[in-house]
């Protein structure tokens, strides 16, 4: 009942939204919509799970996880966006809000789908409901990145539906079971057509890493987040590509039951390796820090799929990156939304010497920046670890090394590029009027980068035992 | 039956070698209706839910999305010829190279009835819609492309009608037309700003 609220309420609020001249009403609508959903996401901590009924919409451990992320960040953007609509306008107006919070709507659908039809639905509705606001500007640049993105993305998720299908049509020789639910597919795996399900789980792959942006289906996202307004580009990149995830997961919760690991896990393998390469080569000598987010966040999603490869601990590293690489990239866009406000634009070059104007968001920055790379003590750091470790541990030494490595070259190139940003000495020398920062905009990413901080030196018991639940349904174990 | 499926495919191919744009489109609502008519024709009995699924399609694929796309042209004065980046007759021929390989690999599966044409069919449908979607230059042909590769999984999850509920085909119908529409009005601002509809200008983003 509460996961059917949970779509529907904000899908209501997006109408209604709509039907509110005033900005303000709106901004109240979003705030107000955004609240109430972490609270009702809240309430699934409360109760446990064997209470809740078992149907087509149900959150379970996986599906938990990514609501709560998604809800937190959604909550901090709207209050950021709040905000920016005062100072900015973004094009597209009143429709604005509504597709932001037909986006949440959206991302509900999917983390609390256990029908993988309706679950592709809601990813698919994802898209729609985000392409609006990529053209936010009207020009040539950002007409270009929503027509690649939709393309891209439309292709890839038309794959993704062809996936499903197989899937659908590898239960066909199973009558007893019911069509393409979650629970049936994994409790009855056994009597999966191994055929369909192979050619379902290549596709899956193909498909939904189009919208994680796994390399070499990643093009749209540097295009994408260069030009989307950056609490956009944090939706993007801390709530879209963890449902995406979520999505492949679920194919991959049915392969591993009906025990295809081996076929499964050297192509997660492969594409993840490639990502970090494809990452790593683009993010040493970058010049757009936008974009240089960008190819942080296909690094992320290469690591989340190398976790899933190896399986064990790297399967447990892999959920706990979900949460924390949602959290982190929502930060990230939003504190780099605040540096590109103030210097007008992305290209590193021409924002240098920002620790001075914007110190606050400067500091934000500085510690992004440990956060993102994985160091101590922030969460990252555990996640990216236990994957490594997972390598080591599931006999794939030279996968640990190679991570490592690039991970070593990623943290040089990101770190030589803030700190221009920060310290370097500026081109020109007509900094703005006010070195004056509203708290709105410094809050939000405060709030998320403490809660980053918090996963790297505490988990709490029950956060611990859903995490480690769910990467057991992907073939993962606690350490 | 069979007879429909044949058509989708003299349809898919229709699409491939016609240079005019305005052909393009109503060979594409073609399709559409006779994507709507299969519900009725496959499976025997005829429900509410295959005469609800026909009435969708056929209001969907053939009537709303080629009108939409129809005002489009005309609103943006687009020119009518196709161009595209591969020959009519390189299209022509993948096309039937597609169509062999679409056949050989349907009949190496077992979970459907050896003389159903509608796996091999999809499959054809899926492939040439990314030739025409990888090979034309126009944003608007490339939306065309996209809507048969639509069309060609839809074609497919046909065969799983009967075990997937009517609500989710009405969310899968829902999303795709609704993609199309913002497709359609981002393919309008194209025009407007380029004063040309050619995808091949989007190339100002890119590495330096």
């Amino acid at each position: 009942m509460m996961e059917l609220l949970l779509v529907l309420v904000p899908l209501l609020a997006a109408a209604l939204a709509y039907l509110f001249r005033g900005a303000r009403a709106r901004a109240a609508v979003l705030v107000g919509t955004a609240a109430a959903h972490t609270v009702g996401v809240g309430s699934f901590w409360v109760r446990p799970i064997a209470t809740r009924s078992a149907s087509w919409l149900m959150a379970d451990d996986l599906g938990l996880l990514v609501l709560s992320v998604v809800s937190v960040l959604f909550l901090v953007v709207s209050f950021y966006a709040a905000a920016y609509m005062r100072a900015e306008t973004p094009r597209g107006g009143r429709a604005f809000v509504s597709c932001l919070l037909a986006f949440l709507a959206a991302t509900s659908l999917v983390a609390v789908s256990q029908h993988l039809a309706l679950l592709w639905v809601g990813m698919e509705a994802t898209t729609l409901a985000i392409a609006p606001l990529i053209y936010s500007r009207n020009d040539r640049r950002s007409l270009e990145a929503v027509w690649k993105y939709l393309m891209l993305s439309s292709v890839g998720i038309a794959l993704a539906l062809l996936a499903v299908f197989f899937l659908a049509a590898a239960q066909l020789g199973d009558e007893g079971s019911r069509a393409l639910l979650v629970p049936d597919l994994i409790g009855r795996a056994d009597r999966l057509d191994p055929r369909w399900l192979r050619a379902a789980y290549v596709f899956a792959l193909v498909g939904f890493g189009t919208k994680m942006g796994l390399a070499p289906l990643h093009s749209w996202k540097p295009d994408t987040y260069g030009e989307a307004p950056s609490l956009v580009g944090g939706l993007m990149a801390g709530a879209l590509t963890t449902c995406a995830f979520l999505a492949l997961a679920r194919f991959t919760q049915v392969v591993t039951a009906a025990g295809l690991q081996s076929f499964a896990r050297p192509l997660l393998i492969a594409a993840g390796l490639f990502s970090l390469l494809v990452a790593t080569a683009f993010i040493v000598g970058q010049s757009d820090i936008k974009r240089l987010l960008a190819y942080s966040s296909v690094e992320h999603m290469g690591l989340l799929v190398i976790g899933l490869g190896v399986g064990g601990v790297g399967a447990y590293g892999s959920v706990l990156h979900l949460i924390n690489n949602g959290l982190v990239k929502g930060m990230l866009f939003l504190v780099v939304g605040n540096l590109v406000l103030a210097a007008g634009t992305s290209v590193v070059a021409d924002m240098r010497g920002m620790q001075r104007t914007r110190p606050i968001s400067g500091w934000l920055l500085l510690v992004g920046l440990f956060a993102v790379t994985g160091s101590p003590p922030f969460g990252l750091f555990l996640s990216e670890f236990s994957i490594i470790a997972g390598a080591v541990h599931e006999h794939h030494p030279w996968v640990a090394a190679a991570t490592v490595a690039m991970l070593a070259i990623i943290f040089a190139g990101i770190a030589g590029m803030i700190v221009e940003v920060l310290y370097g000495e500026p081109s020109s020398m007509a900094p703005d009027a006010e070195p004056r920062e509203r708290a709105p905009y410094v809050l939000g990413p405060a709030v998320l980068a403490g809660l980053v901080l918090l996963l790297g030196v505490y988990i709490p018991g029950p956060l611990r035992a859903v995490i480690g639940r769910a990467a057991g349904s992907l073939g993962g174990t606690t350490p | 039956m069979q007879l429909l499926l044949l058509l989708v495919v003299v349809t898919d191919f229709a699409v491939l070698g016609t240079s005019r744009l305005s052909a393009c489109i109503r060979w594409m609502a073609v399709q559409g209706a006779i994507l709507g008519l299969l519900p009725l024709a496959y499976g025997g009995a005829i429900t509410a839910h295959a005469y609800g699924l026909a009435a969708g399609t056929i209001l969907v694929k053939a009537v709303l999305l080629p009108w939409f796309l129809k005002w489009a042209i005309r609103e943006a004065a687009i020119r009518r010829e196709v161009e595209p980046r591969v020959g009519y007759m390189a299209s022509m021929l993948f096309g039937a190279a597609a169509l062999g390989a679409a056949f050989g690999i349907a009949s190496t599966t077992r979970a459907f009835p050896r003389h159903d044409l509608i796996v091999p069919v999809a499959l054809v449908t899926v492939m040439i819609g990314l030739v025409v979607l990888i090979t034309r230059t126009k944003a608007i042909t490339q939306v065309v492309g996209y809507i048969m590769l639509e069309n060609g999984v839809y074609l497919f999850g046909l065969t799983l009608s009967r075990r997937v509920p009517f609500l989710v085909e009405v969310g899968v119908l829902l999303d795709v037309f609704v993609g199309i529409f913002i497709m359609g009005i981002v393919v309008f601002h194209i025009n407007r700003e380029f004063d040309s509809i050619s995808a091949a200008n989007l190339s100002e983003l890119r590495e330096a």
